[in-house]
């Protein structure tokens, strides 16, 4: 911990003061009380704003001048011809063809040629044997069951509604895979590029889908083809990422060796640099694939019909334990698809001799597989079309059990939810409406200048500014207050649960596999059990908030003390520490500046997880940003989203920055 | 332009930092070593000159950051020099075009690299094949040459492995089959058996010793440990914080060191391997004794014979002139003494 001292020794004062000094005025100032109408504008940002407008709160009308822009995108028509809306929709008619085809495929059939869709043996068969081929019997066994499940329980449709879902990513995936890989290739290839992406990759990473989903419908329209292009845009970055850490972290001989060979550029890309970067880059399509399952749910708010849009309504009728069938669902799918990416990114090449069949096993078993099933098909209707009088429904059960189980816990849940309410959320939420905004400016500017970066201080502190300038100035706070709540809870239940896990190598395989498992579950999932157990209230959405974001902080907190070198720990175990004196003066130290790169995800996945929360009415901006999309406001649906990521930036920054510096103190880096 | 010179750097200079063109021009291309520091330049190579004869191999030697790997990238021109002249068989790399580098590295140069720089995807036969794909080489044409190579360097039947399942030494016979499957003029070696247990490393110089004695390419060698350079070149540059300290064959290396720096390189070699008669004799006596021996002939061989006998032993050049003689006294300095000039 004395990293920690060090860096703010004697700095203590000079980064609360003038916090803490403005908090205070507000209560000496003469006539000011919370309820006053007319608050001080160095507490809470004035509203007068400069451009003379009058229907947006902030001083600087950034929501109308988005509105303006976005009016003259859908108005003004380039070279007379076109106006950009008659682009985007021009392009999303191109998805809209091969979403026809896809859907055609899985679900629709094509009706014009008496062709039915793909019957489910096909679909279980297949699954099994790229299992087979990709990992093994266990992977395999993982993707038979979880179209087994599908097809099962599809009395309410599940299979047909897996069907539409898998069409849409089918058609989202690739594309999104597509773009961000000739993103990534160009910003590697052309560095001013590089420098133009990645602050947008940035900024499109910390904003939350909704406010990408009002700019979707504005231009796009409604239905599955905007759910499409919601999904891709949402999708794309993290494939861009990886692959420019892909093809940045080629060693620099095997690139000589590429241009020794007398490789031209474009031999170079597709002969030597992609194929060498290949495991980042197929980990960017596990990562692509895993967005846009997260995204079923949310583009469903858009009108993509599928799984999502089913879950929504279950849950929006509290109907749970269907909502929980559906979510079950939606779960195996993720974990399916997730192991399955995972294993095609790690899969490294088989060296195999001999005959044809030998030398490619699973192309033949392929081919028979489809021939046995066909003939099955061809046979039995049963193969075609599963009966829907052999499927069956747990939900009816389910929902008497999740009854029967809330309403013995109803009163202990309601003591301990009264009891988070009145003593640490409410509290907590007073504190942070009444921090001044010109004080948080301040504090976030002091912090950065004092990490040693002016730049740095300056543009968390243009961050914060524009929040407080944008007018959701209250909103953000209470916004901060519920994701600073989780945080606070994440690294109460983290860090013991991650020093646990750390003490022995059972352990932590047990809590990194639960850790992967959760990590794949798409966000809304998490709102079941807690709209479940607390009802609707702030502690339900935190409650969903922790056990979604937990996630990093244990991880990264069983990694920081893992890595810790061995050569340290054997030092200190032959100088004589016991267990304690080695976690708390070792290893704890040591893997310090992890920990707070693991608080730093939380406090993103927290940010992340508010904005879907406020599906269960929370006040803060998530609740006008569904406001927002509701009237297809897209100005302000953009810039309350801009607010969210400048929070997130904030933190981010300043986080990583305070991490690096002390790693490069303990010199774990250069 | 000399039939004898494959390679000629002029005044190569490799630096990192602000607009290196410039700082070296305003300092008439020679910066001192306060110059570069006190304006924070980084000196990778300074001012070397060096040429490569056809057939002989060229061993670059110096300690890690001594800028050796760099000026070998600067005769290949994977990296670009800040400044100085790299000639190619006569012609200016540095001013050739890309189309032109291309056709000088498909057909002219081949590399083997430290860490091997295999492309993980591709089978053995793929890797070593994969200079013919580039230039467009059909493909049976291609394989079959690649054999050939693989073969040559003694990986028969693991055509189709892949490289994470063979060791390291095999890893980089692949490596030497794949720089020499377009048959090139040069063979560019950037400490090729480093990254090898010290048994392997043995296996492979000799190995290499042997594809050399067939294959008669000219040959640039880097290497940082001094017994690797003396075994195997024909002459050796040491370089010293980016500088060319000194040029020469290895028997001058240790017999006349330029400077301290070199001195203290040779100081553990076990000299009776490495001299000869001719540079420990007495140049004044020219009698001709009873006993002869010829000038060429390592001390190792001939030490014990002469300090067994009591007289002089002659030094005969090929012609039987004699040139020199040998007493026991030469021995002994040849053997104990740090050098000649002592």
């Amino acid at each position: 911990m004395n990293k920690i001292k060090t860096i703010f020794k004697g700095k203590f004062l000079f980064i609360f003061g003038p916090f803490f000094l403005l908090w205070l005025l507000r209560y000496i100032v003469p006539n000011y009380t919370i309820s006053s109408k007319t608050p001080h504008w160095a507490y809470i940002p004035p509203k007068s704003c400069l451009g003379g407008c009058g229907s947006i709160d902030g001083f600087i009308p950034f929501v109308d001048w988005t509105n303006a822009l976005i009016q003259f995108l859908r108005k003004y028509e380039i070279f007379g011809l076109f106006t950009f809306r008659d682009f985007t929709r021009g392009i999303a008619n191109y998805v809209d063809k091969f979403l026809d085809f896809t859907e055609a495929v899985l679900h629709k059939g094509f009706p014009s040629y008496e062709i039915g869709p793909l019957p489910w043996i096909f679909i279980i068969t297949l699954t099994v044997i790229l299992g087979f081929y990709l990992r093994g019997w266990r992977l395999a066994l993982l993707g038979g069951t979880c179209f087994a499940y599908l097809i099962l329980f599809s009395k309410r449709g599940i299979w047909e509604l897996s069907m539409k879902s898998l069409a849409a990513i089918s058609v989202s995936a690739p594309l999104a895979a597509l773009i961000g890989l000739c993103l990534g290739i160009l910003a590697v290839k052309r560095k001013k590029f590089a420098n133009f992406l990645w602050p947008m990759l940035n900024i499109l990473q910390s904003l939350p889908h909704f406010s990408y989903l009002i700019l979707v419908v504005i231009f796009v329209g409604i239905g599955t083809k905007a759910g499409v292009i919601a999904t891709v845009i949402f999708a794309f970055p993290p494939m861009a990422r990886l692959t420019i850490l892909g093809l940045q972290n080629i060693s620099q001989e095997i690139k000589e060796a590429g241009v020794m060979a007398g490789c031209t550029k474009w031999q170079m890309l597709f002969k030597v640099e992609i194929p060498a970067a290949r495991s980042p880059i197929m980990l960017g399509i596990n990562q692509v694939i895993m967005q846009c399952l997260a995204m079923i749910v949310i583009a469903a708010f858009i009108g993509q019909p599928g799984l999502g849009h089913d879950l929504l309504i279950r849950l929006q009728g509290l109907r749970l334990g269907e909502a929980f069938e559906i979510g079950v669902a939606v779960v195996l799918i993720a974990i399916t698809l997730d192991r399955y990416s995972q294993a095609l990114a790690l899969k490294e090449p088989e060296r195999r001799e001999g005959n044809f069949v030998k030398r490619n096993p699973y192309l033949c078993a392929t081919f028979f597989a489809i021939i046995i099933c066909s003939i099955l098909v061809f046979l039995f209707p049963f193969f075609n079309e599963y009966p829907k009088e052999l499927t069956v429904s747990a939900s009816v059960y389910l929902d008497n059990a999740i009854k029967s189980f809330t309403r013995s816990l109803f009163v202990p849940l309601g003591i301990f939810r009264d009891w988070m309410l009145i003593y640490f959320l409410m509290p907590l939420k007073a504190v942070f409406q009444s921090m001044p905004w010109t004080g948080v400016i301040l504090f976030v500017g002091a912090i950065g200048w004092k990490l040693g970066k002016m730049r740095l201080a300056l543009t968390v502190m243009l961050f914060v500014f524009f929040i407080a300038s944008s007018g959701y100035w209250v909103r953000a706070m209470i916004t901060l207050y519920m994701v600073f709540a989780s945080l606070v809870i994440c690294a109460l239940i983290g860090i013991p649960l991650g020093i646990w896990a750390s003490k022995k190598e059972s352990r932590t395989k047990l809590v990194l596999n639960i850790c992967d498992i959760l990590q794949t579950f798409p966000s809304f999932i998490y709102l079941l059990p807690a709209i479940m157990l607390f009802q609707i209230s702030d502690v339900s959405a935190i409650f969903a908030i922790v056990i979604y974001s937990s996630i990093p902080m244990i991880r990264y907190t069983v990694f920081g003390l893992r890595n810790v070198p061995q050569q340290i720990i054997e030092a200190s175990i032959t100088s004589g520490c016991t267990e304690r004196q080695l976690l708390w003066k070792v290893k704890m130290p040591l893997a310090f500046p992890e920990i707070i790169l693991g608080a730093n995800q939380t406090l993103m996945f927290a940010l992340f997880m508010v904005m879907i929360a406020g599906f269960i009415g929370t006040v803060d901006l998530s609740q006008e940003i569904f406001r927002a999309l509701s009237f297809s406001d897209g100005g302000k649906g953009l810039i309350i989203g801009l607010c969210v990521a400048f929070i997130g930036l904030t933190a981010d920054r300043l986080l990583v920055e305070w991490s690096n510096q002390m790693k490069k103190k303990l010199g774990f880096i250069n | 332009m000399d039939d004898q010179i494959k390679i000629s750097c002029s005044n190569i200079w490799k630096l990192y930092g602000e607009n290196p063109e410039k700082f070296l021009k305003e300092n008439n291309n020679n910066p001192s070593t306060e110059q570069l520091k006190s304006n924070k330049y980084i000196p990778a190579v300074r001012d070397a000159s060096i040429d490569v004869k056809t057939g002989e191999i060229l061993v670059i030697m110096g300690l890690s950051g001594s800028g050796k790997s760099t000026l070998l990238r600067c005769m290949s021109k994977l990296i670009q020099p800040t400044d100085g002249q790299v000639f190619f068989e006569g012609k200016d790399l540095l001013k050739a075009s890309d189309k032109e580098l291309i056709e000088i590295r498909r057909h002219k140069m081949g590399m083997v690299f430290q860490h091997f720089a295999l492309l993980p995807h591709r089978t053995v036969l793929q890797n070593v094949a994969f200079p013919l794909e580039v230039q467009g080489i059909e493909p049976i044409k291609r394989e079959d040459r690649a054999k050939e190579v693989i073969k040559l360097v003694g990986l028969e039947g693991r055509e189709k492995y892949y490289p994470r399942e063979l060791s390291g030494g095999q890893q980089q016979r692949v490596g030497l089959a794949r720089s020499l499957a377009v048959e090139p003029d040069v063979w560019f070696l950037d400490e090729p058996f480093s990254a090898l247990d010290p048994l392997i490393r043995k296996e492979m110089q000799n190995e290499f010793l042997r594809l050399q004695n067939m294959l008669k390419k000219t040959i640039v060698f880097i290497t940082h440990d001094f017994d690797e350079a003396i075994r195997l070149a024909d002459r050796i540059a040491i370089m010293y914080e980016g500088l060319i300290v000194q040029v020469g064959t290895p028997e001058e290396l240790i017999t006349k060191p330029a400077t301290d720096y070199v001195a203290e390189f040779t100081k553990d070699i076990p000299r009776s391997k490495l001299l000869n008669a001719e540079s420990v004799m007495n140049n004044e006596d020219k009698k001709l004794y009873d006993n002869t021996v010829n000038y060429k002939e390592k001390i190792e061989k001939i030490a014990s014979k002469v300090l067994k006998s009591e007289g002089s032993y002659s030094v005969i050049d090929e012609n039987k002139k004699v040139i020199g003689s040998l007493s026991k006294k030469e021995i002994i300095k040849a053997l104990f003494a740090e050098n000649k000039n002592e």
